[in-house]
């Protein structure tokens, strides 16, 4: 696997992160796609952050593997925020035609956190284990 | 109107989209558009390599700075010899695709642009010129 351009997905308590700082092509988009189905089931993850303060574009491609993501995430039972687009990014992604259907979006990761459960609440089956063990030692 | 041309740059693949859209930010950057207009210009570049790579079976996108009295600008056209678009008009309207996910690249990168000229024919391939002015 080509795991030199793969984005990568790091976990904070039940959320995933992902910064996307890279100019993708199609393949890194789809590859992303497919990790963050496999990390929210793995890990459990109530909710996904998907900065793209980095994207100096967003086309129809990359526009529809955003919506595409936060359809799967829903399915998952997951929330989607994708934060920190660009003013021209945004003003170009509608003349386009693109509205992103179902993602969810804010303008800073601050803003996009509040909007998601927080990373400690609704805890899943390997943070229940922690959980109990925290109540024990208390 | 005169334009400028660096050498062809071949469209094979996914990477070749994404060096499509450096090669014509680095000239739009260098034709002095704005940050918006950069930004659109090279939003419909990524669509339409993308078509030419899907659709038109690979092909190759030239650009330059244009230059029309005082006016400059950025050009790239995109050729390749593919099945050509049979009905034009179908697929410059919006939500048409023929493929994956390109309901919105025609039209779409149509809108972003000033200048957009298509020539194509069924089994004669198909050729965009896209031209956005300062």
């Amino acid at each position: 696997m080509d795991t030199g351009n793969r984005i990568p997905v790091l976990k904070l308590g039940h959320l995933l992160l992902v910064s996307i700082q890279v100019d993708m092509h199609d393949r890194m988009a789809l590859a992303l796609q497919e990790d963050l189905a496999e990390r929210i089931v793995q890990t459990g993850a109530r909710g996904v952050l998907i900065d793209i303060s980095g994207l100096e574009l967003v086309d129809s491609f990359i526009g529809r593997m955003l919506a595409d993501i936060a359809g799967i995430a829903r399915v998952l039972d997951a929330e989607t925020v994708v934060v920190g687009m660009r003013p021209a990014v945004a003003i170009t992604l509608v003349e386009l035609g693109l509205s992103l259907p179902g993602v969810q979006t804010a303008l800073t990761v601050e803003r996009g956190m509040a909007m998601l459960p927080a990373p400690t609440d609704r805890l899943g089956p390997e943070a229940d284990e922690e959980a109990e063990d925290a109540v024990g030692d208390g | 109107m005169s334009a400028t041309a660096e050498g062809a740059l071949p469209l094979r693949s996914d990477e070749d989209v994404v060096r499509a859209r450096h090669r014509v930010r680095e000239l739009a950057v260098e034709a002095g558009l704005r940050l918006i207009d950069q930004t659109k210009i090279v939003t419909a570049v990524s669509e339409l390599a993308r078509n030419t790579v899907v659709h038109g079976g690979g092909g190759a996108m030239t650009a330059g700075i244009a230059t029309d009295g005082t006016r400059t600008g950025v050009w790239a056209e995109f050729s390749d010899e593919g099945p050509g678009i049979a009905d034009l008009q179908q697929a410059l309207s919006e939500g048409f695709t023929t493929g994956q996910g390109l309901g919105l690249g025609f039209g779409g990168a149509k809108r972003l642009v000033h200048e957009f000229d298509v020539r194509t024919a069924p089994g004669e391939g198909t050729t965009v010129r896209v031209t956005t002015w300062r």
